[in-house]
């Protein structure tokens, strides 16, 4: 009996280190992934400029209630925020829901140019030249975007870029929870 | 070498040791960002070290040149100007990025595991040897203690053998 359990434990160990191999070789797994801190904690205060140039207000946590809305940090050197911006685009066509952006350590006439360029989906964009309210946000880099819930709680943090399955199979479904 | 133009290059080779480990511990710290009080700047170069910079995960902010671990030195030290403790600058951080902002992982329910982890294994590890040794002896021990003391036959056969073994 305890001979047949020595010669099955090799096996077992072997099954738990496919396991952990799965796990950790998953393509869907990001291990530079940072578990969020800011989650279910109301947004930071903050009262942040206009983007010089640009005629869209400036936004402040006041902005942050009374509707589920999405916070999308952005700068026009960062690539990955290309790569989400017809998301946002898309979105703000289709009026799902409030969207603004902390424009993250940038220069405002680049970040004029980059919107003319690409299209501006955002209602409201605070510059965020220090990048202080990032660190208050939690952010480590940009592309991230934060639902707010009606009561401007962070309810979710998304880190990186937005693609179209993120939106549809995460974010959106989250939106519309939060709404009920 | 004679002894005395070993004495002549000594200076030279110490100045190129001291400049060696001085490039060594070359910092991301730029000079500007230094405090002029050198209690309050060693301090903030002690937290800067651990604390981890977001962008490149495996560098303290004190190594790291990326932007964000330049503002948040910047950060530690306004905080320190502004007269709060190490832990308060600690858990300004921690609030904002989480644990994962700690080189040093703290010690809480959550890390048990990641603590006790290693000692665990070692442990597990040496009470197997253990119980394997004990077994061992113990399927050993009655075996010998019950073999049965040789016939008169074969202590016949085992003298003959020993006294062929002496004669050649």
């Amino acid at each position: 009996m305890s001979k047949r359990v020595i010669l099955l434990l090799p096996i077992a160990l072997f099954a738990v280190l496919v396991g952990a191999f799965l796990w950790g070789l998953a393509p869907d797994r990001d291990p530079s992934q940072v578990p969020s801190a800011m989650v279910d904690k109301p947004a930071p205060d903050f009262d942040l400029p206009s983007v010089t140039g640009l005629d869209i207000p400036g936004l402040k946590t006041g902005d942050l209630t009374g509707e589920v809305i999405l916070v999308n940090f952005f700068a026009s050197w960062c690539v990955p925020c290309r790569v989400e911006h017809p998301v946002f685009m898309d979105l703000a066509a289709r009026g799902d829901v409030k969207l603004v952006a902390i424009n993250y350590r940038d220069e405002p006439a680049d970040a004029v140019a980059w919107l003319a360029e690409l299209g501006n989906p955002y209602s409201r964009i605070g510059a965020d030249l220090d990048a202080r309210t990032g660190i208050d946000w939690g952010v480590s880099g940009v592309p991230e975007t934060y639902v707010i819930d009606s009561s401007g709680r962070i309810r979710y943090q998304h880190i990186g870029p937005m693609l179209p399955r993120h939106y549809e199979e995460t974010i959106r479904p989250m939106i519309e929870d939060l709404r009920q | 070498m004679t002894p005395r133009l070993f004495a002549g290059l000594l200076p030279g080779f110490l100045t190129a040791l001291i400049v060696a480990a001085f490039a060594l511990t070359a910092q991301a710290v730029q000079p500007d960002e230094i405090l002029e009080d050198p209690v309050l700047e060693a301090r903030a170069r002690d937290l800067s070290k651990d604390i981890r910079c977001l962008v490149c995960q495996n560098e303290s902010i004190d190594s790291s040149n990326a932007e964000l671990a330049k503002d948040l030195r910047v950060l530690v030290r306004e905080r320190l100007v502004a007269g709060d403790s190490d832990q308060q600058v600690l858990d300004f951080l921690v609030e904002r990025y989480g644990d994962f902002v700690l080189l040093r992982p703290p010690f809480k329910p959550q890390t048990y595991l990641l603590w006790f982890g290693p000692a665990a294994i070692l442990l597990l590890g040496g009470l197997a040897v253990v119980a394997y040794f004990r077994q061992r002896r113990r399927e050993a021990g009655p075996a010998m203690a019950s073999a049965a003391p040789l016939s008169a036959e074969e202590q016949r056969r085992l003298s003959d053998l020993l006294r062929e073994d002496g004669r050649a």
